[in-house]
C-alpha cells in the first residue's frame, strides 16, 4: 500500500499522466489523469509530457469507451475523482469496443443512480405517493400505481414502516429521486413491499457489490448453513431472514463481520457453526 | 393603455432577437469542436455496466420458493444475454393442460344437460366427472 502511494505522488509531482493499462489493478488517487490505450501510442516511447498534436482529429478510429463511477472525463483523458483501485472491463460482444473503466472504491454514504435496485422505509403518506428513505440526501418518491396490478380502485396495500424493494427511474443531482416496483413490462420481477419479520441492517457499499459478484465464496457457504432469505440493496442496506430469532441475528454477525475477515478466519467460523 | 403596454413588450422583444440569434451563431460555431470529442467518452454513474452483479433477492434451502424460481429466472436472463438460448418456456406443462380439458368438458357438459341426464353425471370415487356414454333415443315398440 505505502509503495503504490509512493508511485502515485511520483506521478504528480512529475506532473505526468500514466497510461490507464498500466495503472489497472493499482490504487489511483483524486486528480490523476490517465490517458486512454490511443493515446499512449501516440505519446510514443519516454513519453516526457510533451503532446504531440492529433494529426487525424477527424477520423472516427477512436473506440468508444464508458468511464464509471469515479472516473470524469477531462478533454481526452480520465481524471480520478474517488481513491480506489482501477478497475476495466473488455466489452462482452456486440455493441462498441473500449470497454470501460472505474474506480473500486469504498464508502458508506449512497448516492441514488438511475438503475439501482435499493431497499427503501416508507417514511410517509402523502395522497398519491409514498415517501421512502433510500438513504441518500432526499427521500425518494414512489407512486401507489407503481406496484403490479395496482390501479386507481386497486390500491396496494402498503404502510409507514414498510420495507419496499424496487429501483429508481429518476436520480440525477437536480431532480428528486423517483423509484419504482415494476420493471419496464409491467412486471413486478421480485421488486414490492418485503414480508413480515426479518432483519434490516446497514453495510458498507463495497461489501454489497462483493457479495452480489457471482463468483462470491461468502454467499455460497452462507447459503448451506440454514434455510434463509437475503435482500441486497444498492444502497448498502441487507434485510435477512431466518426460521429463528437466533438464526437470523447469526447471519447478520456473519455479514456485517465478513467485510474484515481473512478467508481463513472465515472458513473457521463457518465450520464452527457447521457444527453447533 | 393596453395598447401601448403591447406596443413596449414587442419593441423589447424585437431588440432581444438580433441579440439571441448574435449569442446562437456565437455558440453555434463552438460546438464542432466540441462534439468531435463529446462521442469519445461517456460518463455512468451505475455500477451496473461494470460490474455482473447478481439479482438482489436471494434464498436458500427453500425458505421461500418464489424468491428461489425468480433467482433462476433473472440470473439465468442475464447469462442468456451472450448465450441467446431460445427456448420457449411453456407456463402450463401439458399433462396439466390435459387434465384440466378432461374435467373441463365434463363441468360444461352438466351445464347444458337435461334433467334426466343429471344421472348418468354421477362422480366417481376420485370425484371426476365421467361424461354421459350414449344418449337415449326413441326405441320404435316392436309388433
Amino acid at each position: 500500500m505505502a509503495e503504490a502511494v509512493s508511485v502515485a505522488a511520483e506521478s504528480f509531482a512529475g506532473g505526468r499522466a500514466r497510461g490507464a493499462r498500466s495503472v489497472l489493478g493499482q490504487v489511483v488517487l483524486p486528480g490523476e489523469e490517465l490517458l486512454l490505450p490511443e493515446q499512449e501510442d501516440a505519446e510514443g516511447p519516454g513519453g516526457a509530457g510533451e503532446r504531440p498534436l492529433s494529426l487525424n482529429a477527424g477520423a472516427r478510429s477512436r473506440v468508444r469507451v464508458i468511464c464509471g463511477p469515479g472516473l470524469r472525463r477531462c478533454g481526452d483523458r480520465l481524471l480520478v475523482t474517488k481513491c480506489g483501485r482501477l478497475r476495466h472491463k473488455e466489452p462482452g460482444g456486440g455493441g462498441g469496443g473500449g470497454g470501460v473503466y472505474w474506480v473500486d472504491s469504498q464508502q458508506k454514504r449512497y448516492v441514488p443512480v438511475k438503475g439501482d435496485h435499493v431497499i427503501g422505509i416508507v417514511t410517509a403518506k402523502s395522497g398519491d405517493i409514498f415517501k421512502v428513505d433510500v438513504g441518500g440526501s432526499e427521500p425518494a418518491s414512489l407512486s401507489y400505481l407503481s406496484f403490479e396490478g395496482a390501479t386507481k380502485r386497486n390500491r396496494p396495500n402498503v404502510q409507514v414502516g414498510d420495507l419496499i424493494y424496487g429501483q429508481f427511474v429518476v436520480a440525477n443531482k437536480d431532480m428528486e429521486p423517483e423509484m419504482v416496483c415494476i420493471d419496464s413490462c409491467g412486471r413486478a420481477n421480485g421488486m414490492g413491499v418485503i414480508g413480515q419479520d426479518g432483519l434490516l441492517f446497514k453495510v458498507t457499499l463495497g461489501l454489497i457489490r462483493k457479495l452480489l459478484a457471482p463468483d462470491c465464496e461468502i454467499i455460497q457457504e452462507v447459503g448451506k448453513l440454514y434455510p434463509l432469505e437475503i435482500v441486497f440493496g444498492m444502497n448498502g442496506r441487507i434485510w435477512v431472514k431466518a426460521k429463528t430469532i437466533q438464526q437470523t441475528l447469526i447471519l447478520a454477525n456473519i455479514l456485517e463481520a465478513c467485510e474484515h475477515m481473512t478467508s481463513d478466519q472465515r472458513k473457521q467460523i463457518f465450520s464452527r457453526l457447521a457444527e453447533s | 393603455m393596453a395598447a401601448e403596454r403591447k406596443t413596449k413588450l414587442s419593441k423589447n422583444l424585437l431588440r432581444m432577437k438580433p441579440r439571441r440569434a448574435f449569442i446562437e451563431e456565437h455558440w453555434y460555431l463552438d460546438l464542432p469542436e466540441f462534439k468531435g470529442k463529446e462521442s469519445f467518452i461517456i460518463e455512468e454513474q451505475s455500477f451496473l455496466l461494470c460490474e455482473d452483479l447478481l439479482y438482489g433477492r436471494m434464498s436458500f434451502r427453500g425458505f421461500n420458493p418464489e424468491v428461489e424460481k425468480l433467482m433462476l429466472h433473472m440470473n439465468a436472463k442475464h447469462k442468456a444475454e451472450e448465450v441467446e438460448d431460445e427456448t420457449v418456456e411453456l407456463d402450463v406443462s401439458d399433462e396439466e393442460m390435459a387434465r384440466r380439458y378432461e374435467t373441463l368438458v365434463g363441468t360444461i357438459g352438466k351445464k347444458f344437460a337435461r334433467k334426466r341426464d343429471h344421472a348418468s353425471y354421477e362422480e366417481d370415487e376420485n370425484g371426476d366427472i365421467q361424461p354421459i356414454k350414449a344418449k337415449k333415443m326413441f326405441l320404435k315398440p316392436h309388433d
